[in-house]
């Protein structure tokens, strides 16, 4: 049985950048952990020489001609920015004093 | 009969032939609207009444000279809300953007507003799509307009209950997973998911991009037919986008038999914890098909038992990498009073995400993360190939295949709610098509015993929706499922 430690829960929640509540964090790791446990299942199927899906559908990607177009202008870029200054994105100090 | 009661087709019928006008229908879907709209809850965000009655009346205008009309002209229509629309509040059910406004349409947006049809809202839907019933909305649940006690389903139980409740002709959803189809079930109407590529995703808030689909759910199989054509293309704007040619679908949903087909009844959707009531209804489905003209023929999907853990490692790692734009700098959420910036991605990501999105993310971002990248994701990938190959070969013998969309009927609210593992264990008969990227369709095949609706899942070959289509109408002609419409009462 698959069983995630309380620091595991913390590595990947700093990995994911979320800030997790105590009782999130008890949560989490009991539902990964049973979550983890259902999916392990699949080291059960054999896969050896097996490629790994990289397509569906028998579909190509297409890549569209390298030409210039009209995108959105900055105002409208920038139009939903919580915060933006003279054509900027504004946020908070990277490095703390 | 009421104008909201028609479908899609015989609304069309009606505006081309100028008995009706784009002001009367959008009059009577906003009386609609406000008599079920309160105990439904389909919409996340309504069309101002002023605007939609401007809008039908610049179609009106723009036709007295002569009447030359768009398939889906002054039809009625709602769009999921993780669906870009250019002005118009876009949520994808989540804090994260609530007060989000795209500048830009969706490419689906564009074809269809080149048609001129009413939009009237946006559906509610599970948060970022991660969900089976709605119930994972920010703004809270929708209701099955069979019974509002039970789930419409998810994600896009907005959709769903809309086109059921008479709130909208036809609507569009997401399909990630199951999220057109199960719903569709749920609500007891027509949800297509189109071959992976068929439309383009450009503009469709992204979950999991090897499987996100966009597609119609509607009243009745040719009502999907005639929003399909309105959908497919090749999207430059979209790299998976199909270059494939295309017929006219609604030329499929034409002929009452499915002579010289082959239908594939694949035994390990008729396993352990099929609802006796679901299976005796998919059994009767399988009759009727024999009774009109097809050649039944059991098949074997062997990988099928695998499918649900292949699907929640890899839709949870490609949702983790997606998911990662919502930073709380270029739009959406911001979290108040940071002083400085990684405390800002904590807090706004921590504040703005519900928590099945936070669940999904940490599964992702483990299952993606150093140490257990070839143990899961590569393990998962590799999976998907034999699931693929199954279908490949059973396709080799049948034209489609038949199955249940869900394994009981729309659950209670609230039923599942706590324990997400069993939540996702109701996906097992969607998620195979979705993995293949193959077509397929739910569309009503019975009630059971407390008069839910049941639903019937039809999968093709890629790029086959015509034969699914087909095969669909047949059965919808063959029986009278259509016909029956939920009772809401005011």
């Amino acid at each position: 049985m698959a069983d995630i430690s309380q620091k595991e829960v913390e590595h990947v929640a700093h990995l994911a950048k979320l800030d997790l509540t105590e009782p999130e964090k008890t949560l989490f790791g009991e539902q990964l952990s049973q979550i983890l446990t259902f999916v392990e299942q699949l080291q059960e199927v054999s896969t050896e020489g097996v490629p790994l899906t990289s397509s569906v559908a028998d579909q190509e990607s297409f890549l569209r001609e390298d030409l210039p177009r009209k995108g959105l202008s900055q105002e409208e870029a920038l139009s939903n920015a919580p915060e933006a200054n003279e054509g900027f994105f504004v946020v908070p100090k990277i490095i703390a004093k | 009969m009421a104008l909201f009661k028609l479908t899609l087709k015989e609304l069309q019928e009606k505006f081309t032939s100028g008995e009706i006008t784009a002001g009367e229908i959008a009059r009577a879907y906003l009386l609609r609207i406000s008599q079920v709209e309160p105990k439904i809850k389909s919409y996340i965000s309504l069309t101002p009444r002023e605007d939609l009655l401007m809008n039908a009346q610049a179609i009106d205008d723009g036709l007295k000279a002569w009447r030359k009309t768009e398939p889906l002209m002054a039809m009625p229509l709602g769009i999921k809300d993780n669906i870009c629309t250019k002005g118009m509040r876009t949520t994808c059910g989540s804090r994260m953007l609530e007060t989000f406004v795209p500048p830009y349409d969706a490419t689906v947006m564009t074809k269809f507003n080149a048609q001129k049809p009413l939009i009237l809202g946006k559906t509610n839907l599970d948060e970022f799509a991660m969900g089976s019933s709605t119930e994972h909305s920010a703004f809270g649940p929708s209701r099955n307009p069979w019974n509002q006690q039970h789930i419409p389903g998810g994600s896009s139980g907005g959709s769903a209950a809309a086109v059921a409740a008479d709130e909208c002709v036809a609507a569009l959803g997401s399909d990630t997973g199951g999220s057109i189809r199960q719903p569709a079930a749920c609500c007891g109407v027509v949800g297509l998911k189109p071959t992976y590529g068929r439309v383009s995703r450009y503009g469709l808030v992204a979950f999991a991009s090897s499987l996100d689909q966009i597609g119609p759910i509607t009243k009745t199989v040719t009502d999907a037919a005639i929003m399909l054509n309105a959908l497919v293309g090749h999207d430059p704007l979209d790299s998976t986008s199909a270059k494939r040619d295309f017929p006219d679908f609604t030329k499929s949903a034409k002929k009452k038999d499915i002579k010289k087909l082959v239908v594939g009844v694949p035994q390990e959707y008729f396993a352990e914890g099929l609802d006796p009531e679901v299976s005796e209804k998919i059994q009767d489905a399988i009759a009727v098909f024999e009774g009109i003209g097809g050649k039944i023929q059991e098949v074997t999907l062997p990988s099928t038992e695998r499918a649900i853990a292949t699907y929640y490692l890899i839709a949870t790692a490609e949702a983790s990498s997606n998911l990662a734009r919502y930073d709380g700098v270029k739009y959406g959420f911001r979290a108040k009073e940071c002083k400085e910036l990684a405390e800002m991605y904590h807090s706004t990501r921590s504040q703005g995400f519900g928590p099945e999105v936070k669940r999904r993310i940490m599964l992702g971002t483990y299952a993606l993360s150093a140490g257990y990248y070839d143990a899961f994701y590569a393990k998962a990938q590799a999976v998907r190939t034999l699931i693929q190959r199954d279908f490949e070969a059973v396709f080799q013998e049948v034209d489609f295949l038949v199955s249940p969309v869900m394994p009981t009927p729309a659950f209670r609210l609230g039923e599942r709610l706590e324990d997400p593992l069993q939540m996702y264990l109701s996906d097992i008969y969607t998620i195979p098509a979705s993995l293949a990227g193959l077509p397929a369709i739910s569309l009503p095949c019975g009630h059971s015993s407390k008069g839910l609706p049941i639903g019937l899942q039809l999968m093709g070959r890629p790029f086959e929706e015509n034969i699914v289509l087909r095969a669909a109408f047949a059965y919808e002609h063959a029986t009278n499922w259509r016909t029956k419409r939920p009772i809401i009462r005011s």
